[in-house]
C-alpha cells in the first residue's frame, strides 16, 4: 500500500540506452571527436528492441548507444589526448600570428601523439577475433596504397599502406593462404584462409586517383579508420611472420645478391630499393629459426577410420592445391598487371619474373629458355618462342579457381575466352548453374577430359534436350499454376479459369502425339469418339498439389507471413533461374546460327 | 629626378611661407624634416612615382614630401622660383597653375598649402550647405561679409545656356559659389576618368623600373659610417649565458631532447591471447556483417546470360541509384588490359566505413527454415476419404440467387427457396424438379423437419414461418402427417401475450401444401428444428426482447425463452441430444440449458460479425462461420475460446455444416467455393480433434458479390449440397 509507484523510465531500456547528442554531452567532447572516439574504439549504435520505451516515450528518430558503450568510452585515456590536442591548436594558432617561430617549432615538436595498441588489445582480445574482422581492413588499406597525398590524407598513411599491404602479401605467398582469386570489374578479389578464419579483400585495378568520382566523400572519416587499421594490420603482419617463424620486418634472402646487381644502374636510393624489392614479391623471405615446415607439421595417427582417411585425403589434396603452379616459369610481359598476377603465381609456388625494365627484382629474361609460360594480354606478338605458352592472364586466376591447371588451348592470345565465373558463388538445389561451371566441375571429377563447349558434344546433348523437354512443360505448367496461386490477390475465379486452361492445354499436348494431322477440320463427319486416358502420374501429381495447397492453407496465422515471405523469394529465384537459363538458350541459338551460316558460306 | 626636385623646391617654399605667416618656432621646422626623414624613406624606395604628373594638388605634395627627403642638399638651399619655374616642371603643375592663372583676381593666395586650398573662403571646412539661406559666404579680414557672386534668376539660366558657349563646361564651385568654366585639360582629365583610363593620357603605367640602389655591387658602402668597437669584442653577456648552459650540460641538468620517433613499434600484442576468458562486453559485441562475395555478374568476363539486355541497361540507367538492385552494369571485356577503372570504387568503400560506424546494429535471429518445413504436416486427403470431390449433379430452375436450401433426413429429396419467391423441391437422385411453390416473397429459409415420421418443410418468407407438407415421398407418411395436423384442437384459454398468430391454410394454399402460417411482428431470418421435430426456433434479429421465438407444432403455441436480449442475434441452433439451445449473437454464442433455464456457457467466437453456426452431432463441438471469413471450431470441454481458427476462404463465410455420419464439415463463402474438411472427433477425451481441409469445391459462380450462400451434407452419403448465387443448386459426390 505504502509503495510509491515507480516513475516512468527510469529503468530499463530508457536508462540502458543514450541518444547520441546526449552521449556527446555525457563524454564533452565535440561531435567530430565523438566520431573519431567512435571509429577507433569500435563503438556503434545499437537498434533497441523497443524504441519508443529507449526514446523516453517519444517516436522522434533518433540513434542510440548503449549507455555501457558510452560509459567505457569515458574511461578512455584518448580523449584526454583529444583534448590536449585542442589545446595544442590553440598554442600554435596564437604563436602563428605573433609569428613566434622559435615556440611554433617547440610547439610542433611536442605535439601530443596518441597510440591505438591498448585499443587493438581491447577490440580484439585474441588473434583470431582480428583476423575475423580483417576483411574491411585489407580493403581499406590496400585502397589507400594507391592513394596521393592530398590535404586529407597524409601522405605517411599513404607510404605505411604501401608497406603494411606489400608486407602481407608476402605473408600470403611465404604461407601459400591463398585460395582464390576474382578478376571482377570493381578490382580483384583475393581470398585467403588463416587459421581458419577466410578472409576475403579487393583489390582496384592500377589507375590514377580520380578526384571527381570521390567529390562526395569525407575522406577524414576514411582516415580516422585507416589509421586504426595500419596500426591493426601492422600487429596481424607482426604475428603473422613470428607464427611462421619470419624476420619480421621482412628481410629477403637474395637481397645480397640482388644488390649487386642493382647497383650498376642505381635507379633509388638504397631505403627505397629494398622496398621494391620486397614489394616485387618475386624473392622469397628469411626465416629466423631454420626449419622445414613441411616436416615439422603433426601427422595424422593412421585409424581405419572413414573420417580420419577423409580428413587425409582432404589434407593431400589442400597440399597438392597449394603446389598447383609448382615448376611453372612464368614471364609477365609489360602490359600485364605484374603485381596481381606475380602474387598469385608465387602464392602457389610458381616462379615470375618481368622485363628488367619494368620494375626492379626481375630474376630472369625473357630469352631464359625454361619458362614454362608467358602471360600476354595482345592480340598478337611478333617475337615467339616455341618453348613456352603463351597465354592470357585470366588462364592463372582460373586456374586458382578450379584448383587445376586448366588447358592451355582456350587460353591462347586472341583467342575469345571462356566466361572467367566467379569462385564465390555455392549453388543451392534450384539455383542457377552456368555451363561453364558444371563441365568444370565435371571435369574436376575427373570424367570429362575433352573439352566442353565444342559444337559436337552439344550435339548429341540436343537429342537428349528435346526428350526431356515433352517431361518437363507438365511440370512447369504445375509450376505456374502455383506462382499464380500463391500471389493469391484475386479471387478464386482466375484459379479456376487456369485450371480449365491446364485441362485444354494438356489434351492437345496428347492428341498431338495420337491423332493423324491430316484430317482437314472443314469435313463434318461422326468419327469413333474416343477415350480420353486420364494421365495418372498426371493425376497424381495434381493432387499432390492440391494437398499441398490445402495443407499451407493449415499454416498458422503466427507463421503465414513468414511463409509468404520465404515462397515469395523462392519463386522469385526460380524466376531468375529460369530467365537466366531462357537467356542462355537463345544465346547459344544465335550462336549456332552464327556458325551454319559461317558454315555454308565457308561452302 | 630632375622634374621632380623642382616641384619638391616649390613646395618647400609654399611650406616657409605658411611657416611665416603662423610665425612658428624654427626647431618645430627642423623637427617636421627629421620625422619626415625617418618615416618616409621607405616609401621613396618603392615610389617608382617619382615622375608621375598628379592631378590633386595633394598627392603632388605627398609626393614632393618623399622626395625631398632624398636629397639634403636641395633642403638646405632654397631658392624661390617664380610662377614661371612652373613651365619647366611636369604637366600635371602646369595644369593646376593655369587654372589658378586663368582666374579673374589677382590671386594672392598662390603659393597656399594645399590643405587651405581655396583662402577667399574662410568659412572653413564646413557643409555648404549652412550659408544656403544667406546671401553671403563666410567673412573676410575685416569682418565684412563676402557676398555670393550674384545668382541669376531661371530667365537668366536659360538665357545663358542659350547664350553662353561654354554653358556646358561651365560648373558651379560650391565652396565660393562661383561658376568656373572648366579648360580643356581638365575635359581630358574628366574624359580619361569616364573612359576608366588614368587621368593624364600621357601617362604610361609601364615604364622601365629603375632601381633607386643599382643591383650592381659598388665599391663603395652606402653609408660610411665606423664599426662600432664592441662588435669586434665577444659579448660578456653571451658567454655567462653560455657557460651557464655548459655547466648545466655538464652537470646533467639539460639533455638533449630524444629525436621523436614516429615510426609505430610492432610488437607481440596476443602473446598469451589464450588465457584470455571472454568478459561480458565480448559476448554483446555485435560483428558488422561481411559483404556480400561477387557472383558471376560482377566478373570482368561473364557468362553471356549475365550481360543485360538492352531494355535492362535502360531501366537501369532510368532508375534511382537507390533503387537498383544491382549497383553497377555487367560488362564482358574481351581482355583483361581494356577493363577500366571502376568509378564507385572510393565511394563504395566509404559507403561501408559509414555503415561500419554509423549503421545502429541489432542481433537478430533468422529462421532458418525453408518455405517447404513450415508447411504443417497432415495426413493426405486421400487416406481421409471419403469426400465429396466431383460436381454431379446442377439443379437449375431457380431464376434468382438461392438463399435456401435443405435435404429430406432419408436423402430422398431436397427442397430450395430463392430470392424469386419460389420454393423447389428436388428429387436428389435425378435432379428433377418434382414441385414448385409461389410464397408470395422472399424465401430467406428454410428447414425440412428432422422428423421421419411426418414430411413437413418450415420456410420463411419475410414475418411469417410457413409449414408445408410436399406430399412427396412415402403416402402414407405424408398422409399421417396431414391427419397429424388435423388433430389439433385448439384449447379453451388462449393465454398468449406473444403477438405471434398461427393460422391453418385453406382453399387452394392448402392444395399447394401449405398447411400453416405462423405470422410474426418482425421479419424473421432463419428457422430451426428440433431434433425430435415437434419444436421449431425463429430468429427475428429486430425483433428486440421477442428475436428468438419457439414455437410447438402440434400445440401450436409459441413462447419467448428470453426475457430480454443480449444482443443482435444471429442464428440458434438446437443441441442434437441434450436440451441446450445455442445462441449466436453478433460476436458471442450462448449456450442455455432449457431445461433448467439458465446460461451454461458463453463462447468468444473470436471475430467480428458471426454469420453461422453449426453443432457437431455428438454435441461437443461447434463451428462458427464469420462474415470476417473466418471458421472457429469450438471444442466445448475444451475452452470457450476456439481450439482452432481456420482462414480457407477469401471471403465472408456463409454457411458451415456438419455431416451427421461422416467426420466432415464444410463451410460455403461467398468467394463461391465450399470447402470440405475432415473433422475427427475422438471419443478420447484426451485427444484433440483432427481438422485437415481436404477439398476445395469451386462451381459457383460469384454474381453481384455473393458467391455460395448455403451448403448441407446428405444425410446418409457423403455428399454436399450447395447453392449460390448463379441461381443454382449443386451436388458434389
Amino acid at each position: 500500500m505504502g509503495r510509491l509507484m515507480q516513475k516512468k523510465y527510469e529503468s530499463g531500456a530508457a536508462t540502458a540506452y543514450i541518444t547520441r547528442n546526449r552521449a556527446i554531452n555525457y563524454l564533452q567532447i565535440s561531435l567530430p571527436d565523438f566520431r573519431r572516439l567512435c571509429i577507433l574504439k569500435g563503438v556503434y549504435p545499437r537498434e533497441p528492441k523497443n524504441k519508443k520505451k529507449a526514446n523516453k516515450g517519444s517516436t522522434a528518430p533518433r540513434t542510440f548507444y548503449l549507455m555501457k558503450d558510452i560509459q567505457y568510452l569515458s574511461h578512455e585515456p584518448i580523449i584526454n589526448k583529444f583534448r590536449e590536442f585542442k589545446v595544442f591548436v590553440k598554442k600554435l594558432k596564437k604563436a602563428f600570428a605573433k609569428a613566434e617561430h622559435g615556440r611554433v617549432q617547440t610547439l610542433q615538436e611536442n605535439k601530443p601523439v596518441y597510440k591505438l595498441d591498448h585499443i587493438i588489445k581491447e577490440r580484439y582480445p585474441t588473434f583470431v577475433d582480428a583476423l575475423r574482422d580483417l576483411d574491411d581492413c585489407l580493403c581499406l588499406v590496400f585502397l589507400f596504397a594507391t592513394f596521393p597525398q592530398t590535404k586529407n590524407i597524409p601522405g605517411d598513411f599513404v607510404q605505411r599502406c604501401r608497406h603494411l599491404s606489400v608486407e602481407f602479401m608476402n605473408f600470403i605467398v611465404a604461407a601459400r593462404a591463398l585460395k582464390k582469386v576474382f578478376l571482377s570489374i570493381k578490382g580483384i578479389y583475393y581470398q585467403v584462409e588463416m587459421q581458419g578464419q577466410v578472409v576475403t579483400w579487393l583489390v582496384p585495378y592500377n589507375f590514377g586517383f580520380n578526384a571527381k568520382a570521390c567529390a562526395d566523400v569525407d575522406f577524414r572519416i576514411m582516415a580516422h579508420f585507416v589509421e586504426f587499421y595500419i596500426t591493426m594490420l601492422g600487429f596481424v603482419n607482426f604475428k603473422l611472420y613470428t607464427s611462421l617463424g619470419l624476420h619480421y620486418p621482412p628481410k629477403l634472402t637474395f637481397e645480397a645478391k640482388v644488390k649487386d646487381d642493382d647497383e650498376k644502374n642505381a635507379y633509388c636510393l638504397e631505403s627505397e630499393a629494398t622496398g621494391e624489392r620486397l614489394a616485387a614479391l618475386s624473392a622469397s623471405l628469411v626465416s629466423v629459426v631454420t626449419q622445414n615446415t613441411e616436416e615439422d607439421e603433426v601427422e595424422l595417427d593412421e585409424f581405419e577410420d572413414s573420417r580420419t582417411q577423409e580428413a587425409k585425403q582432404e589434407e593431400e589434396k589442400q597440399k597438392a592445391f597449394q603446389k598447383l603452379f609448382n615448376g611453372l616459369k612464368v614471364f609477365v610481359s609489360r602490359e600485364v598487371p605484374r603485381e596481381p598476377v606475380v602474387f598469385t603465381v608465387r602464392s602457389f609456388g610458381g616462379e615470375a619474373s618481368w622485363d628488367r625494365s619494368v620494375a626492379m627484382g626481375a630474376t630472369f629474361d625473357e630469352s631464359d629458355e625454361t619458362i614454362t609460360h608467358q602471360i600476354v594480354d595482345r592480340p598478337k606478338s611478333d617475337r615467339q618462342y616455341l618453348s613456352r605458352y603463351y597465354v592470357q592472364p585470366q588462364w592463372l586466376f582460373d586456374c586458382v579457381n578450379a584448383r587445376m591447371l586448366l588447358p592451355v588451348e582456350d587460353y591462347f592470345p586472341g583467342v575469345v575466352l571462356p566466361p572467367h565465373l566467379s569462385p564465390f558463388v555455392e549453388y543451392k538445389e534450384g539455383d542457377y548453374v552456368p555451363p561453364e561451371k558444371e563441365a568444370l566441375s565435371r571435369r574436376q571429377q575427373g570424367l570429362d577430359t575433352g573439352d566442353t563447349v565444342s559444337g559436337e558434344a552439344e550435339d548429341s546433348d540436343e537429342e537428349e534436350e528435346e526428350e526431356e523437354e515433352i517431361d518437363d512443360e507438365d511440370e512447369e505448367e504445375v509450376e505456374e499454376d502455383d506462382d499464380e496461386d500463391d500471389d493469391d490477390d484475386d479471387g478464386e475465379e482466375e484459379e479456376e479459369e487456369d485450371e480449365k486452361q491446364i485441362v485444354e492445354k494438356r489434351t492437345p499436348n496428347k492428341r498431338k502425339q495420337d491423332e493423324v494431322p491430316n484430317t482437314p477440320p472443314s469435313s463434318i463427319k461422326v468419327k469413333a469418339g474416343k477415350l480420353d486416358y486420364e494421365d495418372a502420374s498426371s493425376k497424381a501429381s495434381r493432387e499432390d498439389w492440391e494437398a499441398r495447397k490445402l495443407a499451407i492453407m493449415m499454416i498458422p496465422k503466427k507463421r503465414k507471413r513468414l511463409f509468404e515471405k520465404l515462397s515469395k523469394r523462392e519463386r522469385r529465384k526460380k524466376h531468375e533461374a529460369k530467365k537466366l537459363t531462357a537467356k542462355r538458350e537463345e544465346y547459344e541459338k544465335t550462336q549456332k546460327d552464327m556458325k551454319k551460316k559461317q558454315k555454308l558460306s565457308n561452302k | 629626378m630632375a622634374s621632380k626636385r623642382k616641384v619638391g623646391e616649390a613646395k618647400l617654399e609654399k611650406e616657409e611661407l605658411d611657416l611665416f605667416v603662423d610665425a612658428p618656432p624654427d626647431d618645430d621646422d627642423d623637427e617636421d624634416e627629421e620625422d619626415g626623414d625617418t618615416s618616409d624613406s621607405e616609401e621613396s624606395v618603392y615610389s617608382g612615382l617619382e615622375e608621375e604628373p598628379s592631378s590633386s594638388e595633394e598627392e603632388q605634395e605627398e609626393d614632393d614630401d618623399s622626395s625631398d627627403n632624398g636629397d639634403d642638399g636641395t633642403e638646405e638651399t632654397p631658392d624661390i622660383p617664380g610662377p614661371t619655374t612652373d613651365d619647366t616642371t611636369g604637366s600635371a603643375g602646369t595644369s593646376s597653375m593655369e587654372r589658378l592663372d586663368n582666374r579673374p583676381q589677382p590671386d594672392e593666395y598662390e603659393f597656399d598649402s594645399s590643405d587651405e586650398e581655396d583662402i577667399r573662403n574662410t568659412v572653413g571646412n564646413i557643409p555648404m550647405e549652412w550659408y544656403n539661406d544667406y546671401p553671403h559666404i563666410g567673412y573676410n579680414l575685416d569682418g565684412k561679409k563676402i557676398m555670393k557672386p550674384a545668382k541669376g534668376d531661371e530667365l537668366d539660366e536659360f538665357l545663358n545656356k542659350m547664350d553662353n558657349p561654354d554653358y556646358w563646361r561651365t560648373v558651379k564651385d560650391k565652396t565660393t559659389g562661383e561658376d568656373v568654366k572648366l579648360t580643356d585639360e581638365e575635359l581630358d582629365i574628366i574624359q580619361q576618368i569616364q573612359k576608366g583610363k588614368y587621368p593624364e593620357k600621357a601617362y604610361n603605367p609601364y615604364e622601365p623600373y629603375i632601381d633607386f640602389f643599382t643591383h650592381e655591387k659598388m665599391i663603395h658602402p652606402v653609408t660610411n659610417r665606423p664599426r662600432d668597437k664592441r662588435s669586434f669584442i665577444p659579448s660578456l653577456v653571451e658567454k655567462e649565458k653560455v657557460s651557464k648552459l655548459v655547466h648545466a650540460i655538464k652537470m646533467g641538468w639539460i639533455k638533449p631532447r630524444k629525436a621523436r620517433d614516429d615510426e609505430p613499434k610492432y610488437y607481440d600484442i596476443w602473446e598469451n591471447d589464450n588465457q584470455y576468458s571472454p568478459d561480458k562486453r565480448y559476448q554483446t559485441h555485435i560483428p558488422a556483417p561481411k559483404l556480400k562475395l561477387p557472383g558471376h555478374e560482377e566478373s570482368y568476363n561473364p557468362p553471356p546470360e549475365y550481360l543485360p539486355s538492352e531494355e535492362e541497361i535502360l531501366a537501369w540507367n532510368q532508375a534511382d541509384p537507390e533503387d537498383r538492385r544491382q549497383a553497377f552494369l555487367s560488362r564482358k571485356y574481351d581482355a583483361l588490359r581494356k577493363v577500366p577503372a571502376y568509378a564507385g570504387f572510393v565511394k563504395e568503400r566509404f559507403e561501408r566505413c559509414l555503415d561500419l560506424y554509423l549503421c545502429p546494429r541489432q542481433r537478430k535471429m533468422r529462421a532458418n527454415v525453408t518455405a517447404e518445413d513450415l508447411i504443417p504436416k497432415l495426413p493426405k486427403p486421400r487416406d481421409l476419404q471419403p469426400f465429396p470431390t466431383t460436381l454431379s449433379v446442377v439443379y437449375e430452375g431457380h431464376t434468382d440467387v438461392v438463399r435456401c436450401i435443405s435435404v429430406e433426413p432419408t436423402g430422398q429429396w431436397l427442397v430450395s427457396g430463392s430470392d424469386d419467391e419460389m420454393l423447389r423441391f428436388w428429387e436428389v437422385a435425378t435432379g428433377r424438379c418434382r414441385k414448385v411453390l409461389q410464397l408470395g416473397g422472399r424465401v430467406r429459409s428454410v428447414a425440412w423437419c428432422p422428423n421421419t415420421a411426418v414430411c413437413l418443410v418450415a420456410a420463411v418468407v419475410d414475418s411469417t414461418v410457413i409449414i408445408i407438407n410436399p406430399s412427396l415421398g412415402d403416402k402414407l407418411v405424408y398422409h399421417s402427417t396431414d391427419n397429424l395436423l388435423n388433430t389439433y384442437e385448439a384449447p379453451e384459454s388462449l393465454e398468449t401475450k406473444l403477438p405471434v398468430e398461427w393460422s391453418a391454410a385453406e382453399g387452394r394454399d392448402y392444395d399447394m401444401g401449405i398447411r400453416l402460417r405462423i405470422s410474426h411482428p418482425k421479419i424473421i431470418r432463419q428457422v430451426t428444428w428440433h431434433g425430435k421435430g415437434d419444436y421449431f426456433a425463429v430468429v427475428m434479429p429486430d425483433g428486440g426482447s421477442m428475436s428468438v421465438l419457439i414455437h410447438q407444432l402440434t400445440k401450436r403455441r409459441s413462447q419467448n425463452p428470453f426475457r430480454k436480449s443480449k444482443g443482435l442475434v444471429q442464428c440458434v441452433l438446437f443441441h442434437p441430444i441434450r436440451p441446450f439451445l445455442f445462441v449466436a449473437t453478433q460476436r458471442y454464442v450462448r449456450v442455455y440449458n432449457l431445461l433448467k433455464q439458465e446460461l451454461t456457457k458463453k463462447l468468444m467466437a473470436n471475430c467480428k460479425w458471426v454469420s453461422s453456426m453449426a453443432v457437431h452431432p455428438g454435441g461437443d463441438n461447434l463451428i462458427i462461420g464469420s462474415y470476417d471469413s473466418r471458421l472457429s471450431w469450438f471444442d466445448m470441454d475444451l475452452s470457450t475460446k476456439p481450439y482452432q481458427t481456420l482462414r480457407h476462404h477469401k471471403r465472408a463465410l456463409r454457411q458451415v455444416c456438419y455431416h451427421k455420419k461422416y467426420p466432415l464439415f464444410a463451410s460455403a463463402s461467398d468467394d463461391g467455393t465450399v470447402v470440405i474438411s475432415h473433422g475427427m472427433v475422438y471419443s478420447d477425451l484426451l485427444q484433440n480433434p483432427l481438422i485437415v481441409p481436404v477439398k476445395i469445391l469451386r462451381g459457383h459462380k460469384v454474381t453481384q458479390n455473393l458467391g455460395a450462400l448455403d451448403c448441407q451434407f446428405h444425410p446418409t452419403q457423403p455428399w454436399i449440397f450447395s447453392s449460390g448465387a448463379d441461381t443454382t443448386v449443386r451436388l458434389y459426390t
